[in-house]
């Protein structure tokens, strides 16, 4: 088992490079000169070479790379060329805004696709069946800033019961940081929740075809404890990946929502340093991203050899 | 529907005889399917008696599981149950699934063709057992866990204790299908139906759960509906053999009787080419397996509106065959002391051949 979880983490840490350096090699041969860019119409010869040395532009690339490499590992993800602020505090600063919107929309979209997808798959072309297609078709193909700017209508114009966005911290104020939560985790929420209700009721279907399943009424077991431990038992195994993915998408940063809800997101912070051509935070965002992806991967493996008894052999 | 005539209810007609622990009369299943009413099951009459293994053969397709899924009340929503089917004394057609559901595992218990899917593949052997336990009685769940142990001991688990926390991958094909065996001795059941419950296995291992599920038999005085494609089975185990075609029993009566003397085109067509000694010490390399008859069996959607073997029959010769169901009739019955005793042999057959 944890020789299983030694070999996993190294693997991660292979992809991981892989992306740093094709990361690294992108940002350094797209053309254009970014310390030029971040000096903007300040330009002078001795502020250029300043800058250029402080972000050590001027060495060979292989050089620069470990140099960048050996301080990541550290947590030291350099200095935005744009702010000259370190970019791990930038990245810092707007985590709790993305993980909390990471972690409501996850639980708005379970607490849909969960139920909706189950009744659905049990009453197969029911009422309930029929209109949760129609829900999460909608939602599939509605797209996330229309949605937005939809829910920020109702409830923020029309019924004035959640502000139409900004980010309260948790920490300043617990009630304003849920209010100001609620619009865009909807918004996500409703997307990623029309896509996992649309697998929870395939998977919870075919489980319900499953052999093991007339075993277990044929015990005489009462039709909720058939339901719970032999059809949703097996049914949301598969949907912890699915769950997986979707979150590791929702943590690097739903942009799309961020600008409709002006939510101060990694996502946001990506886009600006793009604008920018602000190297060092756009390297130091994705090497998150990918950080994060491969950890909920690994995450999900685990997971899942501890509710599989098959996987963890 | 048909213009068959009721059978009178085979007796068995030994002076103070055990009451069948089922009654099968007149049972029919249909379904609505896209291509229209399928009629699945078509007027099923027979009896199983406490410690009688009775064996249904016949074709793919001719409604052997439907039957059975019948009793427990495990088809789905779209099928219609008609007749009746007393299970001491009970009729399960027509009742509540809450009814039902106390029948199920407890008086019926049914092991199923493939061991490797019929359990559940996240859940502990233990689990699996003590669950079924526990709906059934208000025992404490340290007691369903002893009486699993002791139901794997049973089945022949070498280690009962061990066994109760292993998943079914970790178990052999014979291991898994003896755990579906202990889940259905599990409720002390009075009859045990087996839909195929060895075809998945190899020679060895079948003949170890057929040894086992007559042992257990004869213990526990259980009735058995056994579920086969393999005659070389039916002559080893069961008492009497029912054979099926077009969701029809076609043809009826005790082993003997029925192997040694076929009365219908169909059953001789099953037996056509089998060696003539059929038995447990059959050439195990190559067990006896229904023969293909030429011509496939017929629609459950679009039966024919005589005999349902009519379209393949070798001998259809009369006027009736097209036109008219033939009724299950008695082809003979034992004598003894010059009286009929025991249950009859029948056929549903308009052609005289093998009547007395
Ligand atoms: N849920 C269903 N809906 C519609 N038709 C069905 C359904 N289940 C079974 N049938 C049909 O009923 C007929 C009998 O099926 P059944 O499974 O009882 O056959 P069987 O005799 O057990 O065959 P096998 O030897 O292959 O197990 C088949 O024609 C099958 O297509
Ligand atoms: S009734 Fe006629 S068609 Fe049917 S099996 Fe007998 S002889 Fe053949
Ligand atoms: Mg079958």
């Amino acid at each position: 088992m944890s020789g299983y979880l030694l070999r996993r983490a190294g693997q991660s840490a292979v992809v991981l490079l892989g992306v740093a350096i094709a990361v690294f090699a992108l940002m350094h041969l797209v053309p254009g000169d970014p310390v030029r860019l971040a000096l903007g119409t300040r330009f002078d010869q001795a502020a250029y070479d300043a800058l250029r040395e402080r972000a050590g532009l001027d060495e060979p690339l292989p050089v620069q790379f470990l140099g960048w490499i050996g301080s990541a590992v550290t947590g030291d993800l350099g200095v935005s060329f744009r702010s000259g602020e370190p970019v791990t505090m930038l990245i810092v600063e707007r985590l709790p805004a993305t993980v909390s919107l990471a972690a409501a929309s996850i639980l708005v979209a379970l607490l849909i696709a969960v139920p909706l997808g189950t009744l659905s798959a049990l009453r197969p072309r029911s009422f309930v069946d029929s209109a949760g297609t129609v829900v999460s078709q909608v939602g599939i193909s509605v797209p996330e800033f229309w949605m937005g700017i939809l829910l920020i209508l109702l409830f923020a114009g029309v019924l004035d019961w959640f502000p139409p966005g900004g980010y309260v911290p948790l920490s300043e104020d617990p009630v304003g940081w849920l209010r100001s939560l609620v619009l865009p985790a909807l918004t996500t929420g409703l997307v990623s929740g029309s896509v996992l209700t649309r697998f929870t009721r395939s998977s919870v279907l075919e489980a319900l075809g499953a052999d093991h399943v007339r075993t277990a009424r044929a015990k005489g077991l009462p039709a909720r404890a058939v339901l719970r431990w032999h059809v949703l038992r097996n049914a949301l195994l598969p949907l912890v990946t699915v769950t997986g993915v979707q979150l590791a998408y929702l943590l690097s940063g739903v942009v799309v929502v961020e600008i409709v809800f002006a939510w101060p997101g990694l996502g946001l912070l990506a886009l600006q340093a793009v604008q920018d051509r602000d190297y060092p935070v756009l390297q130091g965002a994705v090497l998150l991203f990918a950080f994060v992806f491969l950890l909920l991967n690994l995450v999900v493996d685990l997971l899942y050899s501890r509710l599989d008894p098959r996987i963890s052999a | 529907m048909s213009a068959q005539t009721p059978q009178p209810a085979p007796q068995p007609a030994r002076e103070g005889a055990r009451q069948p622990v089922l009654s099968v009369r007149d049972l029919r299943v249909r379904m609505g399917t896209p291509r229209g009413v399928a009629e699945i099951v078509n007027g099923l009459d027979y009896d199983v008696h406490p410690g009688e293994t009775v064996a249904v053969v016949g074709e793919s397709g001719s409604g052997k599981s439907v039957s059975v899924m019948a009793l427990m009340g495990l088809l789905p929503r779209t099928a219609t149950v008609t007749g009746t089917a007393e299970f001491e004394g009970r009729d399960l057609v027509g009742m509540s699934d809450a009814q039902l559901r106390t029948v199920r595992g407890n008086g019926i218990s049914m092991v199923f063709q493939d061991p490797m899917t019929s359990l559940n593949p996240v859940l502990t052997v233990g689990r699996q057992i003590t669950e079924g336990l526990l709906a059934h009685g208000d025992l404490p769940k340290r007691a369903a866990t002893e009486r699993a142990a002791e139901l794997l001991g049973e089945v022949g688990f070498p280690d009962p204790r061990g066994a109760l926390d292993r998943y079914p991958h970790q178990l052999s094909g014979g291991m898994r299908q003896r755990v579906m065996i202990a889940i259905a001795l599990a409720g002390r059941p009075r009859l045990l139906i087996a839909d195929e419950a060895t075809t998945a296995l190899d020679v060895t291992v079948q003949a170890q759960i057929l040894e086992l599920v007559a042992r257990l038999q004869a213990e526990h005085g259980t009735g058995v509906i056994w579920i086969t494609h393999d005659l070389g089975v039916v002559a080893g185990i069961a008492d009497r053999v029912l054979v099926m075609y077009g969701g029809r029993c076609v043809e009826d009566g005790v082993v003997d009787d029925v192997f040694d003397a076929p009365a219908h085109p169909y059953t001789r067509g099953l037996l056509g080419a089998l060696p003539a000694r059929l038995g447990p010490e059959l050439d195990a390399e190559e067990p006896p397996e229904l023969v293909t008859i030429p011509g496939t069996p017929p629609l459950p959607t679009d039966l024919p509106p005589g005999c349902v073997f009519w379209p393949r029959c070798p001998v259809r010769s009369d006027p009736r065959c097209e036109r008219e169901q033939p009724p299950l009739l008695e082809v003979s019955r034992p004598q003894v002391g010059g009286r009929p005793a025991g249950l009859p042999h029948r056929a549903a057959t308009w052609c005289s051949e093998g009547r007395p």
